[in-house]
Order: structure tokens, then C-alpha cells, then sequence
């Protein structure tokens, strides 16, 4: 990738932006999977394998971002905003709990990511990893996804057994007018789990305000 | 992305405002070109046209996707249609959703591309057991890990934002389907996102439009040829 300082201003915002996601989820992953007894065993391959992908991508985007890389703010993963009693509030004692905030970090970040695609145009040595790590999440996701015993794909806006709190996750992923392509006649839930759905910045932060002390 | 939201079939944003306008302009360059190899003496020129992937504009990335997603929607619906006696349980439903997902795919492709009436030779099963469960899936596994590899590679060719929202609408369904595939064929390991596929920074794999279609060629009865890239 080109020295820091060539990097344009939307490309530091965007590589910030996915960096703080980063940071969320790499961190969420080294804490629990350095939570004795919190993963059931079957799953310790699986979550220690994402976990050395998010940290990764951390690294990754520091070393494209250097000196512009924003600072990795303090999370509360309860969802408490950083009163620490969130609606998770025993994310690291309930394998269940910890799943299923795994499964939305992982599907708002396939949706965040797809988000920012389109303002990386022409910045190739950006837009290429993103969509690298874009993939990589998606395959997180699925995998998350079905441990808890769902399907791998989003089927409308079903938010997958997950509470309200994250509801976000899904808004729009009902969505299924593809550019030209209508909603079909039948399928209609396969047709929504065909395309998965954007989300903006501004949504994304949304979902995640309550994961980061001080609500940013 | 919110303009798609919340409204109704006939005020949706796929036919509104700018992209509509941007969509045919290209539709239009697309058209001229095919009409020049069709006034080309015979047939053989004219379809070999069509089965030319010109990635100078959009619609030769399209047109490559769309001869991916044929292949994949083609296997599944042969798969589907006559599975083999060993999948295990659970395993038909979920190459069934896939199946119509890939269906799906196709459908969109076809719909963007009916202006170049592209057209994709027929498809070749060569080494494909469909009585076998492990051949069905390590061949899944194959298509969805390209398709992946392939989008990833051919997104930075994309120019229409539309194009590169649409894609990435469709490769991380693909590569949801390589995860699921992959974990079918060895449960509970790293394979859902292994380290083949996954590289040390994290990075899932990225081909060059070129690098698929030497992969993907022999699954297609007569070749395709590549340019504009």
C-alpha cells in the first residue's frame, strides 16, 4: 500500500472506521477465548481461528494506516455503554450470551464493511484488502451462526434469536429490490438470503454505540 | 442502500434517478459492440462474442460473474435433483438453500446482462461423482472458494458503485455458502476459514478475472476468451 501520508482523507476515514471494528471484535474474541471454561470445547477450534483473524485484521489496518490510525477505545461488552451492566451482562460467564453477541459483531461487520465498498473506488490498494476482509467476515459469520444452531445465510430481517438490543443488526436485510432485480414471485426467503445488505457508517455506529464506553 | 428501503416495487431506486441513467449508458456500449460482431459473417463469430469477457467496461465483469453463477446454480440444481444416498442428515436442506441462492444470482445476472444476450457455453461434469457425498461436497467446495477468490479479485475492476454494492451484496452470501461447505466436510475445525483459503493478515483470497477462468474453463464446453484486462 502507498506511504501513510499519500493515503486520501475518505480512505483514512473508511480504514478508521473498519479499524474500530476491528478493535472491537479482536479484543471481544482474546477475551473470551482467554475465558477458562466460557467456550464449549467443540467450539474452541472455530472462535480461536476467528480470533486470530480479527486480531490480524487490527494489525493489518495499523500497519496501512500508521500514524493516522485512531486510538482503541475502551469497550464494555455487556452493551451497558460502559456501566458495564448492559443487556449482556454475563457475555464472558454464558457461552450462549457470548455467541450470540459473536453472531452480531460478525454480521454487522460483513454489512459494515459492504457499506464502504463503494467509497473506495479508485483506491485500489485499499479497496482490495477491504474486500478481502469483507469475505473473511462473512465466513466468520456463518460459521457463528450455525454453532448457535442457525443457518449459515440472514433469512429477511430475522435477527436469528438474537434480543433486542442488537436489532439493528438485521434492519433492511428484508430488503430484496437488487438494482434491477425485483422480488420474485416465490423464494421470496431465499431471495433475501441470496443478497446480504449494506449498512452505513452512521447505522453501523449505531449497533456498536452501546459496546464502547463513553458512547463515542 | 436506504433509498432501496421501506419502499414499494414501483418507486424502488433500481430504476430511478442517476444509476438508471448510468446503467444504460453502459447497456448502450454494450449493445454497439455486439453489433459489430454480429454483422461479422456467421454465427461462430457472433456467439463467440458474446462469449468474449472484455473487463475495459462493467459488463465484462458481469459477464464473468454470470458464467460463474451459472456453473454454481447449474451444479446445485443437478445436485439437488438427484442427491447422493450418503449425505447426511440436514446436509440436502442446506445445498437446497444454496441452490436457490446461486438460482438467484444467475437470475440477476441474466436480467443485467439480456442487453448483450451473453451467452455461456454449456457446462462439463468431467470427474464429478453425484452419487458421491464427498465428491458433491469437496466440488461445492471448489466452486464457492473461487467464486470468493473471484469476486474478491474482480471487485477492483468495478467502476459503478451500484456494480460493486451489487457484488458485494452477492460474494459474502458465497462466501457463507464456502464456510458452511467447508465445515460440512470437516465439523467444528478451522476449515470454515482455514489458513488455505485465509491468509496470515487475515486476508481471504483474491484472483484475477484471467487466473479464475484458467480454473473454471475446463467446467465449459468451448472457451471463453479474455481482454480488457
Amino acid at each position: 500500500m502507498s506511504a501513510t501520508s499519500d493515503l486520501p482523507g475518505i480512505v483514512v476515514d473508511v480504514l478508521n472506521f473498519a479499524l474500530t471494528l476491528e478493535y472491537l471484535e479482536a479484543e471481544f474474541y482474546v477475551t473470551g477465548t482467554g475465558t477458562t471454561g466460557l467456550i464449549p470445547r467443540e467450539m474452541v477450534p472455530a472462535f480461536d481461528q476467528i480470533r486470530k483473524h480479527e486480531v490480524a485484521h487490527v494489525k493489518f489496518l495499523q500497519g496501512v494506516l500508521g500514524t493516522r490510525a485512531v486510538a482503541k477505545p475502551t469497550f464494555d461488552f455487556t452493551g451497558g455503554g460502559g456501566a458495564g451492566n448492559g443487556p449482556f451482562a454475563d457475555v464472558f460467564r454464558n457461552a450462549q450470551t457470548f455467541m450470540a453477541v459473536a453472531q452480531a459483531f460478525e454480521d454487522t461487520g460483513v454489512r459494515a464493511y459492504k457499506g464502504q465498498a463503494a467509497n473506495l473506488i479508485g483506491h485500489n490498494d485499499a479497496l482490495g484488502p477491504a474486500l478481502r476482509i469483507h469475505s473473511v467476515e462473512a465466513r466468520h459469520a456463518c460459521q457463528v451462526r450455525r454453532m448457535r444452531k442457525q443457518k449459515g445465510w440472514i433469512t429477511g430481517n430475522d435477527p436469528g434469536g438474537l434480543p433486542d438490543a442488537t436489532r439493528g443488526t438485521y434492519r433492511g436485510e428484508d430488503n430484496a429490490f437488487h438494482f434491477i432485480l425485483a422480488q420474485p414471485d416465490s423464494h421470496v426467503d431465499e431471495h433475501t438470503q441470496a443478497f446480504d445488505e449494506p449498512l452505513t457508517k452512521a447505522e453501523v455506529l449505531a449497533i456498536v454505540r452501546p459496546f464502547i464506553r463513553g458512547g463515542q | 442502500m436506504e433509498n432501496q428501503r421501506g419502499m414499494p416495487a414501483s418507486v424502488g431506486n433500481a430504476w430511478g434517478g442517476s444509476s438508471r441513467r448510468e446503467f444504460l449508458a453502459l447497456a448502450m456500449k454494450g449493445v454497439a459492440a455486439v453489433g459489430v460482431v454480429t454483422v461479422l459473417p456467421g454465427c461462430v463469430l457472433a456467439s463467440a462474442g458474446r462469449r468474449k469477457l472484455d473487463f475495459h467496461d462493467d459488463f465484462g465483469v458481469l459477464n464473468f460473474a454470470y458464467a460463474l453463477e451459472t456453473l454454481e446454480a447449474d451444479f446445485y440444481e443437478k445436485v439437488c435433483a438427484a442427491p447422493p444416498n450418503d449425505l447426511k442428515l440436514g446436509e440436502l436442506d442446506i445445498l437446497r438453500d444454496i441452490r436457490d441462492h446461486e438460482i438467484a444470482h444467475r437470475r440477476f445476472f441474466k436480467r443485467a446482462l439480456q442487453v448483450l444476450r451473453a451467452e455461456i457455453p454449456a457446462r462439463v461434469w468431467d470427474g464429478i461423482d453425484f452419487t458421491s457425498r464427498i465428491s458433491v461436497l469437496n466440488t461445492a467446495k471448489t466452486f464457492e472458494d473461487l467464486g470468493v477468490a473471484a469476486y474478491n479479485g474482480a471487485g477492483t475492476h468495478l467502476q459503478l458503485a451500484e456494480f460493486l454494492t451489487i457484488a458485494g451484496k452477492i460474494v459474502s452470501v458465497e462466501a457463507r455458502h464456502a464456510a458452511a461447505i467447508r465445515d460440512m466436510l470437516n465439523p467444528g475445525s478451522r476449515d470454515f476459514a482455514g489458513d488455505d483459503v485465509v491468509d496470515e493478515m487475515g486476508l481471504d483470497r483474491a484472483l484475477d478475472p484471467a487466473a479464475v477462468m484458467a480454473q473454471a474453463q475446463r467446467y465449459f464446453a468451448t472457451p471463453f476468451t479474455i481482454a480488457g484486462l
